[in-house]
């Protein structure tokens, strides 16, 4: 059964089985690269998208249960939360490998767009899912201030 | 979005090999290139240069490492692989200064696998990276191929100006002669200076000429990897590419004895299944037919030659080991008498756990077949030279055939650092073994890198000191037992007279002058992979010696900041002592808030110096780092803010392995830990505050990637030991403090 959904504005159908990951139809089938594959248990946020505008693991999402949804990767990103987070990513230079990176800004993203002001026991309940090997936290949590000053909250 | 419609992976039909393609660039996003002049070959001495063809023959030529397109691009060609430690902006910053070039024409690019142009002098020459050697081992080759490149722009321009060369300037990448008020950008000159005769001794600026080295320069991938554009070996889609996943023995040293593929046969997507090597591999048109696939094998797995003991057995068997001295690493005067006389001694057995790598990205790789009858391949690739022989050896191909790119990594932190080449060779393989025509990727799941083995190894201490009356150090015998994982490797000479250098280096020399001393090693090898792990030794020879001269100081009723450094008398240790002291004043001592207390650790590995104090509570039993202060000297400090972020990420990433992270074998064999739900990273919000001091140096460059990660866990644990009265041996921290 063919699944219809959006995927960063666009209207998109995936004619593949209903329990195939939403990451893997985006990698696979669209050619969306932007979103990782970590570990597959939603255990590090990697694959981090938004679907109707929340942040979701796309490793462990069937897109069978996305018929009408809106989604958005890393490459559609494009709301003044995003471009603040990725201005204030640059600013310090947040990334080392860059693998886990997509997932990490669609987490702040996400946050920044529904709270303008996050305390810092805001950003680590909101990023506490997104891991990074190469440690870059202290980085991240920065740019998540800055981002969030910069958006005037 | 337009800048992704450049991306190779979103594009449709025949592809073009992505990294010669894809160009990183700065914040403005990803960048592609104009086609090259000349194409790159890997192993057959063509490169590519200013414009036109090059000469292969000498390593300085600076025409390997920097190209100047027309449209005033300055390409830097990287030798070593990036995944987050920086060398794509710190070498094309070496080139950027010596040409006095503008930093935002610079772009970086890995270069081809050739040893003979690309080798790292640190390793005789093979191409790789590893040991933090980067730097130190490009600073003056990069600075040399910049130097060269400004020369030839200039002898272009006065050629064309018909003005002597010395009336010419250089600056922000723009040429001038003051005298008739001409200028013009290096791409302008491009093409009239690849007919110019690179200068074989170009003349050095001296570092107060320096404009980018020293300086926080921006790095040149955070644009592409803020946007999802960076390409890394799983993004690399060819056309008719089928994804491979393989189920590979659950236990080490196991073979498929049967299989049965019928049930993942009958998956929609899934082409084929076969044996390569000990694995069994499933093939599918998509990554997650080949998943479900691989779920769908029922294998039997021949287990005569396995381990089938537990780890406690094997953590048993070496500390039965170290009860006796082993092949001996280091020795001065008479340790057994000196500890017989000792007014008062301390003893203590350690246990470091293997431990798995997890970098973000698991293995993976593609290959396919070139339309010379070659074979194309993008990996991750640590150590290419290796890896491509074996890709070539594997295939039945001259290496000549053999195009390896080099792709951007999620982290590595030793994984794609392979002496055996097993992952190229399993790449290799596994497209060999479904018919050497189809493209393939090879995906390792996180379940087969955390099973996977190529673990630090399970490595016991046994220390012994002895202080005489007046509380000096006169003994210190220290036992190591671990298995090598050098013996067979390119890599075998670091093995000489039953010792294994990255076995016991921080342990053979320490930094404390102990008159009577002795190092020994045992190697018990047994069939669990392993591998090195960043930094190495280090992670648990410093982890021993650094919580242990802590107890001793602490027994002699000494301070651990002034007790360190009294014994710091050799001249060889005198930059640990200038980092200590700097940690300590930027900490304001070792004095903690109530229910706090902090610990200090120095430690030198890979000719880089660092020294940190943490800050440390106990709360229902688990440690709680608040911050922590590092000192660090690696020589002259090329780019301060990728010194910062990889002190940063050391002492995250050997937090997590200190405070969470075991593999431990089952009693049969199998691992019991498969992903990060049980082999836990550290989160953003067990993140300490970070503060870090760089020592002022002139001293050549040394590296940064893993001497960040030594000296965390001692100081964590020197605090624990304050808070909790005892210092945790027994790895992973929060286990041992809860035994």
């Amino acid at each position: 059964m063919p699944v219809t959904f959006s995927v960063n504005g666009e209207k998109r159908t995936a004619d593949v089985e209903p329990d195939t990951p939403l990451l893997w139809v985006l990698r696979d089938e669209l050619q969306l690269t932007g979103t990782k594959f970590g570990c597959g248990i939603a255990q590090c946020g990697a694959c981090t998208v938004h679907v109707n505008g929340a942040p979701r693991r796309s490793c462990v999402t069937p897109v069978g249960s996305l018929d009408g949804a809106s989604i958005t990767t890393i490459e559609g990103l494009e709301s003044a939360e995003a471009q603040a987070v990725r201005d204030a990513w640059a600013e310090v230079d947040a990334p080392q490998c860059g693998y886990c990176q997509s997932g990490q800004i669609m987490s702040a993203a996400a946050l920044l767009a529904r709270n303008s002001n996050p305390t810092d026991t805001d950003i680590d309940n909101a990023m506490a899912g997104n891991i990074c090997r190469c440690a870059t936290y202290v980085r991240i949590r920065q740019a998540i201030r800055n981002a969030a000053e910069k958006l005037g909250g | 979005m337009p800048p992704l419609q450049n991306s190779p992976a979103r594009q449709s039909g025949p592809q073009p090999a992505p990294s010669r393609r894809a160009f990183l660039a700065g914040a403005g996003g990803l960048v592609i290139s104009v086609a090259l002049p000349i194409k790159v070959r890997a192993q057959s001495g063509e490169e590519t240069v200013l414009g036109a063809a090059g000469r292969g023959e000498n390593l300085f030529t600076p025409n390997a490492f920097v190209r100047v397109s027309p449209d005033n691009l300055v390409t830097v060609l990287i030798k070593h692989i990036e995944f987050g430690q920086g060398p794509m902006t710190g070498l094309a910053t070496l080139v950027a200064d010596e040409m006095d070039a503008d930093w935002a024409q610079i772009r970086a690019e890995h270069a081809p696998s050739n040893a003979e142009i690309y080798g790292n002098a640190a390793f005789g020459g093979i191409q790789g990276t590893g040991g933090s050697t980067a730097m130190a081992a490009s600073y003056d080759l990069m600075r040399k191929a910049g130097a060269a490149a400004k020369a030839m722009l200039v002898a272009a321009a006065a050629q064309r100006w018909g003005v002597p060369v010395d009336q010419i300037s250089v600056a922000n990448g723009i040429i001038n002669h003051p005298g008739s008020g001409r200028s013009g950008a290096f791409g302008e000159f491009a093409d009239a200076a690849a007919q110019q005769t690179p200068p074989e001794n170009p003349t050095l600026k001296t570092p107060d000429q320096f404009v980018y080295i020293g300086k926080d320069v921006p790095k040149l991938d955070t644009g592409a990897k803020s946007t999802g554009a960076a390409m890394f070996s799983l993004d690399v889609y060819r056309e008719g590419m089928l994804t491979a996943v393989a189920a590979h023995p659950v236990k080490f040293g196991a073979t498929p004895q049967s299989f049965d593929a019928s049930k993942a046969r009958a998956i929609k997507g899934v082409i084929d299944v076969k044996q390569v090597g000990d694995a069994v591999t499933v093939y599918a048109r998509n990554t997650y037919a080949a998943l479900k696939g691989r779920k769908a094998l029922t294998i039997d797995w021949d287990e005569r030659a396995a381990e089938t003991r537990s780890t406690n057995a094997i953590a048993a068997e070496r500390l039965d080991a170290v009860k006796n001295p082993g092949a001996v690493a280091g020795e001065t005067g008479a340790v057994e008498a000196a500890l017989a006389a000792a007014e008062t001694s301390l003893e203590a057995e350690y246990v470091f756990p293997y431990l798995a790598h997890a970098p973000m990205e698991p293995l993976d790789g593609v290959i396919e077949r070139s339309s010379d009858g070659g074979v194309d391949v993008w990996m991750g690739s640590q150590l290419q030279t290796g890896d491509h022989m074996t890709i070539a050896a594997v295939c039945g191909l001259e290496p000549a055939q053999v195009q390896l790119n080099t792709m951007l990594a999620g982290g590595s932190f030793g994984r794609r650092a392979q002496p055996t080449s097993q992952f190229a060779a399993e790449l290799a393989a596994t497209f060999m073994a479904a018919g050497g025509e189809t493209p393939v990727k090879l995906m390792w799941t996180r379940e087969d890198d955390i099973q996977g083995g190529f673990y630090r190894p399970l490595t016991v201490h046994r220390l012994r000191g002895g202080l005489d009356a007046e509380g000096r150090i006169t003994a210190w015998e220290q036992t190591i037992a671990a298995q090598s994982f050098l013996a067979g490797s390119p890599f075998e000479g670091m093995v000489q007279n039953g010792v294994d250098a990255t076995m016991v280096e921080g342990a053979s020399v320490i930094p404390y002058a102990v008159p009577n001393f002795k190092t020994s090693a045992h190697i018990i090898n047994n069939p669990v992979t392993t591998l090195w792990w960043r930094s190495v030794g280090h992670t648990h020879t410093g982890y021993a010696v650094e919580t242990f001269i802590d107890e001793l100081l602490e027994k002699a009723g000494k301070d651990p900041v002034e007790g360190r450094l009294a014994m710091m008398t050799d001249e060889k240790h005198a930059r640990l002592a200038g980092v200590l002291r700097r940690v300590a004043d930027l900490a304001g001592g070792m004095a903690a808030p109530a229910g706090r207390a902090r610990g200090v650790a120095a430690v030198e590995s890979f000719r880089s110096f660092v020294a940190q104090i943490a800050e440390v509570s106990i709360e229902n039993g688990i440690p709680h780092i608040h911050k922590v202060w590092c000192a660090v000297d690696c020589g002259i400090a090329v780019n301060p803010d990728i010194i910062r972020a990889q002190m940063e990420g050391g002492i995250g990433y050997g937090l997590s392995a200190i405070l969470f992270n075991e593999l431990t074998l089952e009693e049969g064999g199998a691992v019991a830990q498969s992903n990060f739900h049980d082999y836990r990273s550290l989160r953003i919000s067990e993140m300490p505050e970070v503060e870090v001091a760089i020592i002022a140096s002139d001293a050549p460059p040394t590296g940064v990637g893993e001497p960040g990660v030594p000296p965390i866990g001692p100081a964590v644990a020197n605090a624990v030991r304050r808070l909790a009265g005892r210092t945790p041996r027994r790895l992973p921290m929060i286990k041992d403090l809860q035994a």
